[in-house]
């Protein structure tokens, strides 16, 4: 049992800054703070533009771990051996914890956990689209784990030292686990190459098909002219970037990080045996990094369109669960309001005078 | 290779065979396995992500407990079949878990009266299991014991909060005790292959449980503002194969991958 709430380590950090009572403005303090590569934490001024980058980075974050909980969840009741069921498990049980780090980190900025489900439920806010693409066969959910939380851990692995302190430590915790799914999805797939040759055929049709979505969507647009399709789209990612990273929130492009992804993916899948489809793919000598493909704007934007089955599908997953649960939670903030006024829970039961005497309810 | 239950035998190579004991232990772990996999049915349509959190957790466990359980009772057949050939491998009319654990999931609180009625039977006999002679028994009774005591303190607490919630909360989780009673019985039923293992001390007696389990759920039950149903009828076959309609797509479900790819590796 390992639930310990997310906000716990996060909320619990709440001394004053270091700069609190020092000299200047709030801006100047909150931009020394950041340049000395000091955390900001939740009692610190902090100017709006950072707050609401902030909710909206660390929101999307948590909404991506709860609706990526879906297409490997689906697989729970499927997977082909006990010792994969008890991993596949324990990871969407991650993922869960996940979220509930992050909605707390989120939660210190001011917003809560209900509100931002809302967004998420009402199209407001997304998660990664990624996860609006259905895993097909039982090799998807290896190769999730092995290419979209291996990018996730690329893109995550800068985030354990943003400026943000309760999301910095969220993101601590959360690396660990992710780097240990990305192990557990390569010796899945591992497993399935080094079987019959229809499970093998099995691993390399997933590995097509999340291929271009964890290269892409991972790691948002393009934001050099190198790894974008026209200079207009370039531009404007790279200012975004080029903000995220005066605050500390980002510390790399999101090229960049792209980049490194590759570079990680093409031996692994070599010792695996399977194809990356992408035919561009070639170690380049003089920049000693592999080239790729660069990432098709258009195709991206398409993507991250909401008007796809599986984007809609994963939106009304959760929220008929949401809506279909409104009566637990009712039910448990009812009993817990009633705790906490100290009334007598019994009290409440109509006509209730005792064990068993409630038929009347029933 | 001699079928008994005591003195175990030991048959070439020091493996003890005890078809019995095989029976009971694949009924137990039949047990976890089935409603590990109803468990997992539930994994991302929870009320909360608590909620998706703590039941893929209890999942988790149960799911523990039926490695460990149908290894050994696959060992101890005489036919060294792996976990998983138990698992995957069977027929529907081959399980013999209880009837209890395959009912479909139905609400939140359907739920939860059917993990009231077998956590406070599986605490209660794995605690039993923990003092058995046989220390590898003994091993996993006292581990699965432990880990069981936190499901039963979920199972309680979420009657709880149901049964004084909210008026549509009690009427709920009475209507899932309703629905689940009839089929507590079964889980301590003891037949010709419990009644040797029981008489010669190899395991401990579901049936001598039963009374302190009925404490226990009768003051939880009531506790929470709500009755203990009173069946008219008790629901008993999954011990010998015979289980619901509903149950032959649960492990067409469970096992459609691995037989799928006959001859795979996982």
């Amino acid at each position: 049992m390992s639930a310990q709430p997310a906000g716990a380590a996060a909320a619990g950090h709440g001394e004053p800054g270091p700069q609190e009572s020092g000299p200047g403005e709030p801006l100047d303090r909150f931009e020394a703070l950041v340049a000395a590569g000091e955390a900001v934490e939740p009692r610190d001024w902090m100017p709006d533009g950072y707050r609401r980058m902030m909710i909206r980075q660390i929101a999307q974050h948590a909404h991506s771990e709860i609706i990526g909980m879906q297409p490997e969840g689906a697989w729970l009741t499927r997977a082909p051996s006990l010792h994969r069921k008890s991993v596949l498990i324990a990871k969407v049980q991650d993922e869960a914890g996940h979220g509930l780090y992050l909605y707390s980190a989120a939660e210190t900025l001011g917003v809560d956990r209900a509100e931002l489900l809302d967004a998420l439920h009402r199209g407001q806010q997304r998660a990664s689209a990624t996860f609006n693409h259905p895993a097909l066969t039982w090799a998807d959910t290896g190769t999730i784990a092995w290419l979209t939380d291996g990018a996730a851990v690329i893109n995550q692995a800068p985030l354990c030292r943003t400026s943000y302190g309760p999301y910095a430590r969220a993101m601590r915790r959360v690396c660990q686990e992710e780097a240990f799914h990305v192990r557990q999805g390569y010796d899945l797939m591992r497993a399935l190459c080094e079987g019959t040759p229809e499970q093998k055929a099995m691993a390399q049709d997933a590995v097509n098909r999340w291929w271009l979505p964890a290269v892409a969507l991972m790691f948002g647009p393009p934001d050099t002219e190198a790894g974008g399709a026209d200079a207009r789209t370039a531009a404007l990612g790279a200012a975004v970037s080029r903000r995220a990273m005066a605050w500390g929130i980002k510390r790399h492009t999101n090229d960049e990080l792209r980049g490194r992804f590759v570079d990680a993916c093409v031996p692994q899948a070599e010792r695996l045996g399977l194809t990356l489809p992408d035919p561009a793919i070639r170690w380049n000598e003089e920049r000693g990094h592999y080239d790729f493909t660069p990432v098709d704007w258009d195709v991206y934007r398409q993507a991250l369109g909401e008007e796809t089955h599986w984007a809609r599908q994963r939106i009304a997953h959760r929220l008929a669960a949401h809506e279909e649960g409104a009566w637990v939670r009712e039910a448990a903030a009812a009993y817990a309001a009633r705790a906490q006024a100290g009334e007598p829970p019994v009290a409440q039961a109509a006509g209730a005078s005792g064990p068993g005497r409630t038929e009347e309810r029933a | 290779m001699t079928t008994t239950t005591d003195p175990a035998p030991r048959a070439e190579g020091g493996v003890r065979v005890d078809v019995h004991l095989a029976v009971h232990l694949l009924r137990l772990g039949d047990d976890a396995l089935v409603l590990g996999q109803r468990l997992c049915q539930w994994i991302t349509r929870a009320p909360d992500i608590e909620e998706d959190l703590a039941l893929s957790n209890i999942a988790l466990d149960l799911i523990g407990h039926a490695r460990t359980l149908l290894t050994l009772s696959g060992r101890i057949d005489g036919t060294e079949r792996s976990e998983d050939d138990l698992a995957f491998t069977r027929s529907d009319r081959e399980f013999t878990n209880a009837l209890l654990t395959e009912l479909p999931n139905g609400d939140f609180a359907a739920t939860v009266a059917r993990q009231l009625v077998y956590t406070h039977y599986a605490a209660l006999y794995y605690e039993a299991l923990g003092g058995c002679a046989d220390p590898e028994l003994a091993a996993f009774g006292q581990r699965a014991a432990k880990e069981v005591a936190f499901h039963r303190l979920h199972a309680d607490t979420w009657t709880e909060r149901l049964g004084l919630g909210t008026p549509e909360s009690a009427r709920r989780m009475q209507r899932g005790l309703v629905r689940v009673w009839p089929y507590a019985a079964e889980l301590f039923d003891e037949d010709e292959v419990l009644r040797p293992l029981v008489a010669a001390g190899t395991v401990p007696s579901p049936a001598s449980v039963r009374p302190l389990w009925e404490r226990r759920t009768a003051e939880v039950v009531g506790r929470c503002g709500l009755t203990v149903p009173t069946p008219r009828w008790q629901a008993r076959g999954g011990r010998a194969g015979l289980h619901s309609e509903e149950f032959a797509s649960l492990v067409a479900e469970l096992q459609s991958v691995h037989r799928q790819f006959p001859g795979g590796t996982w």
